[in-house]
């Protein structure tokens, strides 16, 4: 199982490895404790502002922290999870940017085409509750 | 690693490589976990769509606003927060090699996962006890489904961590059990990132409607 000539790492994996190692999973102090203050805050928002009702309007409430919620997932995904675009030469990201289409199309689709389907096809006893 | 000799009778024999070359040992297991989780994101998805087409379907039941605690939910993703924080600081340690800080942060992040736990189940128990079963309307059983995969996740995340533990008091940070406390960190951080989407569009949107 060995070679005559000693095998070329044409790749350079060994150095790959560690390099990748080191860059990529570990954050540092301070990198951990801006995501976790970040994190405080754009929780601590949301709910205050529907256990308190301060915006007074429902629909804006429901976008803001939508929103909140939105700008929280991408600092979880920097300060915690550690993405970058080069790590593992990008495929994370590129499995990353696939995933989120096809959440965007599966959440998007279904709550589309369910909300044509109960306002069309409402049974009428249904409606005559509503 | 086999190799071919084509030509035997030149002098120079020709060699063809026919396995790929040398991968190091868990080198590609990041990447690998890293599509696992994005496959149960994937599920997580469709389990929030399923909330999302259903979640407003109550069959003359309890309504979101007659269930949800949001002191008890925002008490909840505080533990969660606090260990996600809690494992970054493992994480710290390990790449410091100090076996006994790490294993304490790791410790102290299980707990703060059992207190998650613990909440969570108090919270479905006090909604079965007033009759908000899985079973009473299409809001409740999308609401045990998405919200119990979540705390499954989790439990299996302390299973995980326990393991761990036990591997670190008797290998020691090794390179294979530092891969593995790496995996677990993504897994453990992504559960938060999943619980930001359930904090805010099935308890926050819900309490709203």
């Amino acid at each position: 199982m060995t070679l005559n000539s000693p095998p070329v790492d044409a790749h350079g994996h060994d150095h790959g490895h560690e390099a990748h190692l080191a860059a990529h999973h570990h954050g540092t102090l301070k990198s951990y404790l801006i995501g976790f203050g970040l994190s405080v805050v754009l929780t601590a928002i949301p709910f205050w502002l529907v256990m308190g009702d301060v915006l007074g309007n429902k629909q804006a409430t429901g976008l803001v922290i939508m929103a909140f919620a939105a700008v929280q997932i991408v600092v979880h995904m920097i300060y915690f999870l550690h993405m970058t675009t080069a790590a593992e030469e990008g495929w994370t990201m590129m499995a990353l940017i696939f995933t989120i289409v096809m959440v965007v199309i599966a959440l998007a689709g279904s709550l589309w085409v369910m909300h044509h389907l109960t306002t069309n096809m409402m049974p009428a006893h249904d409606m005559i509750r509503r | 690693m086999s190799v071919a000799v084509a030509t035997p009778q030149t002098a120079e024999p020709v060699f063809h490589v026919v396995d790929e070359h040398a991968h190091p040992e868990g080198a590609s297991t990041m990447l690998g976990f890293w599509l696992y989780l994005m496959s149960d994101c994937l599920i997580f998805a469709i389990l929030f769509a399923t909330y999302g087409v259903l979640g407003a379907n109550y069959a003359a039941g309890p309504a979101p606003k007659d269930l949800f605690d949001l002191k008890l939910v925002a008490v909840n993703t505080a533990m969660l927060l606090l260990s996600s924080i809690t494992y970054g600081f493992a994480m710290l340690e390990m790449a410091r090699a100090r076996v006994g800080a790490t294993q304490l942060w790791l410790g102290i992040t299980g707990l703060f996962g059992l207190a998650f736990l613990g909440i969570e189940l108090y919270e479905f128990a006090h909604m079965i006890h007033e009759g908000a079963t899985p079973q009473r309307s299409a809001f409740l059983s999308s609401f045990f489904t998405l919200v119990g995969t979540h705390g499954l996740h989790v439990t299996f995340g302390i299973v995980w961590l326990v393991t761990l533990m036990v591997q670190v008091a008797r290998t020691g940070l090794i390179e294979a059990n530092r891969r593995r406390l790496m995996c677990l960190s993504m897994f453990w951080h992504f559960l938060d990132v999943v619980w930001i989407g359930v904090f805010t569009f099935v308890y926050l949107l819900g309490t709203l409607r």
